[in-house]
Formats: structure tokens, C-alpha cells, sequence
């Protein structure tokens, strides 16, 4: 059972709504509720609502509304009857298993390649909240045997597509950055598309599913 | 018809900029912009252009361009930089007109950190998730300025103007700010009372350390009262984050959209405009203001800067 919500003011535009403050499946599950919620019935002057996981920040015009009466508007969407929040669209994305890390990570966690490969792909993934880069989409569920915490030091220039593993999520990249986690592949699915209709294949709350496929 | 420019010269963080990629935070990312995202509008507004077209954004680095093909009409505004023109030397805030074979040069003045440089006509760059503006950290969008490149203005337009460098007005809600209001927050639960108190009390400076992703901060360190084990959450433009050796840094255009740090106050936005024009060394204070003053405020700066801006076009 979540607790009422905290209402953090931001600035003269925002508010941050805070269910708790520690990762738990029940706060990022009533997070994405009253995104949905909001999504759904937005108010006059709404400008966004970014989630993350133990809460939303709910970004408004303060020419057209003000945070009470913002606050008011979630409130009301908080006491409606709290159906299931809408389980999030399946995706798919292809995997090549080529990854420079993939053997370390073997060695790290135990394992063989085969049974890395086997574990990831076991996966029940979660779109938890995007941040570091544009796209970058950090999947919570990654099974226990593979968790392994950052490397010491990040590696420069990791291409986009890369399918990196760290502290129990997997993130798909979007561009080339520098990052510390262990890159076990590439995907040759599209995550970011910048000038298709729908640019990113994932909005948060969406479940993912690996596919392995060779080159 | 397509007026050409070469760049003679443009130093680091020199690029295209547009009115931004605004609601796209919950997809990681930011809304970039221009810095001055008031001083942009003015150079448009002020050649007819729509507020949020693309323009050059012009950092302490400098930029020379040369006008090899064509002629167009530009508006510079945004800081007190200097602007020498076909041997003409003078402030920015100016409409004038470019034409081959002559030189303009852009290079900071008295005050101010980020100036704009907009054409009457449409600046080739390319698009990225429909917007022109630069996203510093991949380079995507319409790109940084590098020295020996060109940059071509489409369908470029004269413009009328009284004089050949005909000045815009300047008023002082477009200067740098020295007391800059902040709301407390969203986590100043991780400060103590003393903390918050040197937050309002302090002077601090911008240091050098300064990009479009934010600014750190010269002042008192205030390292976090509690282990730093918050998830990441969702971050504004203006947040005043501190890291783990209590160093403050203000978010700006380009910030990531979480983070795990937490935010001792948020800038408002209302204020972040003249904030950005604060150079390097220059100091100025935090004021802690409520949200409802901080809603007051925004509609009043909103209301000076619409009349300004509409009273622009007509100005030359």
C-alpha cells in the first residue's frame, strides 16, 4: 500500500509528486497510475509530466494555472477508483549476443556465455524511466545471476545500439556515449527514431522482450 | 537565391539554435534552446521572423563570419557584445544588413555571456526530432559552428532599417540578474537549516566551469546531511543540484532529464534567462521566494517581456 502522495513545488512551473522514497514495484506502479491518469485528463495549462521511479513531475504554464490549484487537479485524479494501471504494450527487440563484455560478464557472474545469453534473454523487462541521454531507456527486471554493479571506469565512444547491463537494468543506446556498464551485444532494432512518427519505440511502462537474432 | 557565409572564425560552443524540443523530457530529452531563450525571440521578432526560428548562438568564444554569395538582413541580440561590420564597429542589439564581401564579427563586450545572431531567411541546419536546435552533448541537430565551414541562409530577405546599424532597445529585464529567485527544493530535505541559511545568505559566482548543461558554482560547499542512496528523479531547467562534495551546479538547456542528486532550490524560469547572461567570476545571490510568488512573478515578467517583444517588429 502506497502512502498520499508528497506535493514538492518546482519552481514557478512544476510539481513534483512523490509516492515514497525508495524503489518498490507499489510506488512506481501508483507513478505510472497517475500518468495515465493524467495523460488521460489533463488540465488547462498542462505542459508534461516526466516519470521516473518513486515519482512524477507534473510541468504546467504558471500563466494559465498555479501549483494549488494543480495540486487540486491531481488530487481529484489520485481519489478516483484505483483501477490496475494499464499493463504497457509488449516490445520486441533484437539482440546480436556480440558484445566486448559478454565473456567478463561470464567469468563475473559464474556462467557461460551460453548461459548469459539465456538469462537476458529470460528477462521480464519494464520500462522504468528514460534519463542519462536522449532515448536512453532504463529497463528494470534483469534477472538476478547477471547483476553485476558499473565497471570502475567508463569506456568512451560505446556506439548507439549497444546493449549494456549494469546494477540490475539494461538500457538499449540511442547515441554514441561514453558509459561504465557491460556492453553483452548490439540491437539492430530501432529504439529512437528521429524522424519517424512515433521517434521512441518505448513510453514508460512498457514491457520488454528480447529476441536473439545472428548479425 | 541562397546567401552564403563562411565562417572565419566561431570559438567553442558556438551553434545553431531554435526555440527547442519542448515535452519530450519523459523520453530523455532535453529542451536545449537558446540559453537567453528571450534575447533568440528579440533577434527574430525583430526581422519578422517567428519567435522561435533558428539563429546562431554566439558563446564568449566569439564568431567572424564572412559573406561570400548573396546579401540578407540579420538582428543580433543577447549581451552587451561587441559587433564589427564592414569596418563598422558598434553593440550588439542592431539590425543591419550582410552583403558580400563584408565581415561581421561578434565578440563580448561589457556584459552578457550568450548573444544571438538571427537572418532574415531560413538558416540551413539540419533537424533532429523537429527542431534545429543543438544538442550539445551528441551534436545532433542543426550543430555546432566550426571554423572553415559555411552557413547558407535560404530565401534570404532585406529588410528595412533606418540606419545601417539600426539599434534595438535594450531594456533592463533582458541585463544579467544579481539576486536571483529560487523556490526551496524539491529536495532540501537532504540540507540542514544552516545549509539552507548559506544558500540565501552566501555570494556566489559562476566558475569557469560552464557549458550548456549547466554551471557549477563558486560558494560555500553544502554537502548533502544524509547518504546519497535517493533514485533517480525527474530534473527541471534551473535545478540547483549538489553533488556528493557539496559543489551546487545550476542545470541550463542542455541538463539530463533525471538524475539522483539531490536539488537544493530550482531557479525560476522566469529568471534563468538572465541568469545565463552572468559571466564567468561574476557574482550575484540566491532569493528564496514561495510558489506563489514565484507564479506572481513569472506573469509579471511574462507581461514586460510580450510588449517588449511585440513592440520589436516594429522598432526598425
Amino acid at each position: 500500500m502506497t502512502q498520499a502522495p508528497l506535493f514538492r513545488p518546482v519552481a514557478e512551473h512544476g510539481l513534483l509528486v512523490e509516492f515514497g522514497d525508495r524503489l518498490e514495484e507499489a510506488t512506481h506502479a501508483a507513478v505510472l497510475r497517475l500518468d495515465q491518469a493524467l495523460a488521460a485528463d489533463p488540465f488547462p495549462g498542462f505542459a508534461e509530466a516526466i516519470p521516473a521511479y518513486v515519482n512524477l513531475l507534473v510541468r504546467f504554464d504558471p500563466l494559465v494555472t498555479d501549483h494549488v490549484r494543480v495540486a487540486a487537479h491531481l488530487q481529484a485524479l489520485l481519489r478516483q477508483p484505483a483501477g490496475a494501471a494499464q499493463a504497457g504494450a509488449l516490445r520486441t527487440v533484437d539482440v546480436v549476443y556480440d558484445g566486448p563484455d559478454l565473456a567478463e560478464v561470464a567469468a563475473l557472474s559464474g556462467l557461460t556465455t551460453g548461459q548469459v545469453i539465456a538469462t537476458h534473454l529470460s528477462g521480464a523487462y519494464r520500462v522504468a524511466l528514460y534519463g542519462f541521454a536522449p532515448g536512453y531507456a532504463y529497463l528494470s527486471g534483469l534477472p538476478d545471476p547477471i547483476r553485476l554493479p558499473r565497471k570502475e571506469a567508463a569506456i568512451r565512444g560505446v556506439p548507439a545500439g549497444s546493449v549494456i547491463i549494469a546494477a540490475g537494468q539494461c538500457i538499449v543506446t540511442t547515441l554514441t556515449m561514453p558509459t561504465g556498464w557491460w556492453i553483452i551485444g548490439h540491437s539492430p532494432t530501432p529504439i529512437l527514431d528521429p524522424n519517424g512518427p512515433r521517434p521512441f519505440l518505448f513510453d514508460v511502462g512498457d514491457r520488454v522482450q528480447f529476441r536473439q537474432v545472428t548479425a | 537565391m541562397t546567401a552564403r557565409l563562411q565562417i572565419r572564425f566561431a570559438g567553442p560552443h558556438v551553434s545553431v539554435q531554435d526555440g527547442g524540443r519542448p515535452g519530450l523530457a519523459r523520453f530523455g530529452v532535453p529542451q536545449s534552446g537558446p540559453m537567453d531563450r528571450t534575447a533568440l525571440a528579440a533577434a527574430n521578432l525583430a526581422l519578422g521572423n517567428p519567435a522561435g526560428a533558428a539563429c546562431i548562438e554566439v558563446s564568449l568564444g566569439g564568431l567572424t563570419l564572412e559573406c561570400r554569395e548573396g546579401q540578407v538582413s540579420f538582428a543580433i541580440a543577447g549581451g552587451g557584445f561587441i559587433v564589427e561590420h564592414a569596418g563598422r564597429k558598434s553593440g550588439a542589439w542592431q539590425v543591419a544588413t550582410l552583403r558580400a564581401g563584408e565581415i561581421l564579427t561578434l565578440r563580448p563586450g561589457p556584459w552578457g555571456a550568450w548573444c544571438y545572431l538571427a537572418f532574415a531567411g531560413d538558416l540551413q541546419a539540419p533537424t533532429w526530432l523537429n527542431s534545429r536546435a543543438t544538442h550539445s552533448q551528441s551534436g545532433f541537430g542543426g550543430g555546432k559552428l566550426t571554423t572553415g565551414g559555411t552557413v547558407d541562409i535560404a530565401a534570404p530577405r532585406l529588410v528595412p532599417h533606418l540606419a545601417p546599424d539600426a539599434p534595438l532597445p535594450c531594456p533592463p529585464f533582458v541585463r544579467p540578474l544579481r539576486e536571483i529567485r529560487a523556490t526551496l527544493g524539491p529536495q532540501d530535505r537532504f540540507f540542514t537549516p544552516d545549509q539552507i541559511a548559506a544558500l540565501e545568505g552566501a555570494v556566489w559566482r559562476m566558475s569557469g566551469a560552464y557549458d550548456r548543461m549547466g554551471v557549477r558554482l563558486s560558494g560555500p560547499k553544502l554537502p548533502p546531511d544524509a547518504p546519497l542512496d535517493m533514485p533517480s528523479e525527474p530534473v527541471a531547467r534551473g535545478s540547483v543540484q549538489v553533488a556528493g562534495d557539496g559543489v551546487a551546479t545550476v542545470l541550463l538547456a542542455d541538463h539530463q532529464t533525471t538524475g539522483g542528486y539531490p536539488k537544493i532550490a530550482t531557479v525560476l524560469d522566469a529568471d534563468l534567462d538572465r541568469f545565463a547572461q552572468l559571466r564567468p567570476g561574476e557574482a550575484f545571490q540566491f532569493r528564496l521566494v514561495s510558489p506563489a510568488e514565484a507564479v506572481a512573478h513569472a506573469r509579471l515578467m511574462a507581461r514586460l517581456r510580450t510588449t517588449w517583444l511585440a513592440s520589436l517588429g516594429r522598432q526598425r
